[in-house]
């Protein structure tokens, strides 16, 4: 169960995040929508803790335990894993060791053992094949050349491999055709249980028709502006942000 | 605060722990008087029972040594040395070059396998194709010092011709061969240090393949520095004769000591037709402490000469030690069509300096050389590449590819490229190519994200970033070579 509560944070002296409250049990998958700027994607690099971020104020808890004390690596340790909206290149770095990589110091911070590159590969095979991604993904160097495209089916790739516990998806849809918006669909979908939960940041009503969240939210201005069932998106589809956040000042 | 700033910061109070070649062995020790004159090389020379025409190069290269001064180009500081006040021969107490392992001293022999240096020559299985076993073997003259301890698998490599032995053994043993070839490469008075090694040096290894022999295992030559105040001079001699190959690798290490020691080196090598040699080297000395203290002080002249049609010679270098590197492995390639390349990765951290790089001579008729250089700098370092490129009239057709990357981690350190570029054949073709990046916040914490320490991040980056010159290291290296690196980061960012 991830707990927000009253969280606020800035990146050098401006306010982005102005007190935001969200509580997604386990077992649930969980949209946010809001306008351009609202700190979505702030609110992901936050919770997986990366630094250039200040937290001001506010609690954060991952199954009982303060996730805003902890390193970026341990909260991934802990499950917790972040799809980029930008997602990274790592120039020279394949694909399949960064991964395996990942994974073994996953399950060392678990006392599991590691996977050899025979073993990590027949893995990363199967999973690659579910997803109906090239296997020449995990020969090429991380995001190096990838398309817009084909940098989110590889977010959705690592995540099925690392199989977090709480998946943030930030506009991993975004930029998708059709067939690969079905692709991150069923990758979340086939995490989906009474541990997973899953915070899917996004623009668009489509992928929520693939991907049944069970609450949306909307986030702007720094803050929760209102919550409701899946009919939620499907409104603000028609009717947009603008008067929503007028109602609101 | 960005994430390479804070951990760099973390890790200056934590001192440099990352050096873990440090250790002193205790030995008795046979030293010259600190000091260099005539009467030094004399001893030397009777140490080594050298024959007299060796003595006369010897006090030669002195007296060209002394009309000559410390190059300043090269992007270096440290304060003046004093050639006076070093030891320029220090050996163990025992006659030098026991004549079998069992004749070394068990002191030693712990030091090299605490070293991770194999100077037991492993029996080989019985029921096992010796000719597999072979090539997994690694042939090795190991010098501590002033002399060559031990050097194994002699027996075999004569049963195909080769000789891998002491250079002081050669020149006693095969003077003919040492005479034709030694400054043939690199003259006695080519430079400051060259000239001094030719006056001083004391050991190292000597090599030759003869005609259509391919050298059956890899050859190595393990350098230890131990002694306090003492100059390492090794000289190194490879002939590969028409249509032969070798692969040959040095690595070296020294103890962590507060004051700087002196190292400098020269290498020949000669190619003849259709030969190829590799030379790849993993230089590991003592870099100096997180402050910059200590460390040794690397001057070091290696060149190979593709006398041959078609011949190639191969550096390879991984440099990641040293308080400072001044090194330019190059080639002359004088054989029509002949080879030259030059890989590496330099790394300096702390407060290192390297000024590295090479010069490739174009002189034969489609000769082709290929230069990649990856420079890795972090803490309060400068790494300069800095490399010669000379297309003469008669080279015809003659090409160099020049690729040439820097990385830096952190904002305290400096990188910087110096091209020198002389064309003097119009059908020639000089290209050169160059980059400066950094390690990115963003890439470290993409990486962090998915589990990975900041440690593990940098050195997946920097294996990444190496990978063009690591692929070209002997396999059993290679694996070697990318902990080293991780290690000599250490510290710079996690
Ligand atoms: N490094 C930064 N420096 C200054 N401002 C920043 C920085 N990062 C984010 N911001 C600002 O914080 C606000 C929130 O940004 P954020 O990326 O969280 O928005 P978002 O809701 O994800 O928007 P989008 O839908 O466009 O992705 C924006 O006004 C943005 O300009
Ligand atoms: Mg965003």
């Amino acid at each position: 169960m991830l707990e927000i509560k009253g969280l606020t944070a800035s990146i050098g002296d401006k306010p982005i995040l102005n007190g935001v409250d969200l509580t997604v049990p386990p077992g649930e998958v969980h949209a946010i929508m809001g306008p351009n700027g609202a700190g979505k994607s702030t609110l992901g690099y936050v919770l997986s803790g990366r630094e250039d971020y200040t937290v001001t104020g506010g609690t954060v808890t991952f199954n009982g335990i303060d996730l805003l004390d902890m390193e970026p690596e341990q909260r991934a340790a802990a499950g917790l894993f972040l799809a980029f909206q930008a997602p990274v290149e790592l120039p020279g770095v394949n694909n399949a060791n960064f991964l395996r990589t990942a994974l073994n110091a996953i399950r060392r911070a678990h006392g599991e053992s590691e996977l050899d590159a025979v073993q990590f590969l027949k893995l990363a095979r199967a999973e690659s094949k579910r997803l109906h991604m090239p296997d020449d993904m995990l020969k090429r160097n991380v995001n190096v050349g990838f398309s817009g495209g084909e940098k989110k089916r590889n977010e959705v790739l690592q995540m099925a491999i690392l199989r977090p516990k709480l998946a943030i998806l930030d506009e991993t849809d975004s930029g998708l055709d059709i067939d690969a918006l079905k692709i991150v669909a069923d990758g979340v979908n086939a995490l989906r249980g009474p541990e997973f939960s899953a915070l899917v940041i996004t623009h668009h009503q489509r992928l929520l028709d693939y991907l049944v969240p069970h609450r949306v939210h909307v986030l702007a201005n720094g803050r929760i502006l209102r919550s409701g069932g899946p009919e939620l998106a499907k409104e603000l589809e028609k009717s947009g942000y603008a008067g929503m956040i007028a109602e609101a000042a | 605060m960005a994430a390479v700033t804070e951990t760099l910061d973390t890790v200056q109070s934590v001192t440099q722990s990352g050096y873990k070649w440090g250790f002193e062995t205790t030995i008795e020790m046979d030293f010259a008087p600190k000091g260099l004159n005539e009467d030094i090389i004399r001893l030397i020379s009777s140490r080594k029972e050298e024959p007299e025409w060796m003595l006369e190069w010897r006090l030669k290269a002195y007296a060209a040594w002394l009309k000559m001064e410390e190059p300043q180009w090269a992007r270096v500081d440290h304060p003046p040395i004093d050639y006076q006040d070093l030891h320029y021969y220090a050996a163990p107490k025992k006659k030098a070059g026991p004549k079998s392992l069992e004749e070394v001293d068990p002191e030693l022999l712990k030091m090299f396998e605490k070293l991770g240096i194999p100077l037991k020559e492993r029996a080989l299985l019985a029921g096992v194709d010796p000719d597999t076993v072979e090539n997994t073997q690694i042939a090795v003259d190991a010098v501590f010092d002033s002399v060559s301890v031990a050097t194994t698998f002699q027996a075999t490599l004569r049963k195909s011709g080769v000789i891998f032995c002491p250079i002081s053994e050669a020149i006693r043993e095969h003077p003919d061969l040492v005479k034709q070839y030694i400054g043939s490469v690199v003259p006695v008075a080519d430079n400051f240090f060259a000239a001094l090694n030719s006056a001083v040096f004391t050991d190292g290894s000597f090599v030759y393949i003869p005609k259509g022999v391919r050298c059956p295992m890899e050859l190595s030559t393990y350098f230890r520095i131990n002694a306090r105040n003492t100059g390492q001079f090794e000289r190194t001699l490879i002939i590969a004769e028409a249509g032969s190959q070798v692969s040959y690798l040095e690595g070296c290490t020294a103890p962590q000591r507060d004051e700087n020691q002196l190292h400098a080196a020269v290498v020949e090598l000669v190619a003849m037709d259709d030969a190829r040699i590799k030379y790849s080297t993993v230089q590991n000395w003592y870099p100096g402490d997180a402050n910059g203290k200590g460390g040794i002080y690397n001057f070091v002249t290696k060149r190979g000469a593709c006398r041959g049609d078609r011949s190639k010679i191969s550096w390879t270098q991984v440099e990641t030690g040293s308080a400072i590197t001044w090194k330019y492995p190059s080639c002359v390639l004088l054989g029509e069509d002949s080879v030259g390349e030059f890989y590496s990765v330099a790394v300096t951290n702390n407060h290192q300096q390297a000024d590295t790089g090479t010069k490739m001579i174009h002189v034969g008729k489609g000769s082709r050389s290929t230069i990649i250089s990856k420079g890795i700098s972090a803490g309060h370092s400068n790494n300069t590449y800095r490399g010669l490129v000379r297309m003469l009239p008669s080279a015809t057709n003659a090409r160099n590819f020049t690729q040439c990357d820097s990385l830096l981690i952190g904002d305290q350190c400096g990188a910087h490229t110096v091209p020198y570029i002389e064309s003097r054949n119009p059908t020639a073709k000089v290209e050169h190519e160059a980059t400066t990046s950094k390690i990115a916040d963003d890439q470290l914490f993409y990486c962090r994200q998915r589990g990975l320490s900041e440690e593990d991040a940098v050195g997946l980056i920097v294996n990444g970033f190496c990978k063009d010159v690591l692929k070209e290291l002997p396999m059993e290296f290679a694996v070697e070579a990318q902990k080293l690196l991780a290690v000599s980061l250490e510290g710079s960012v996690g």
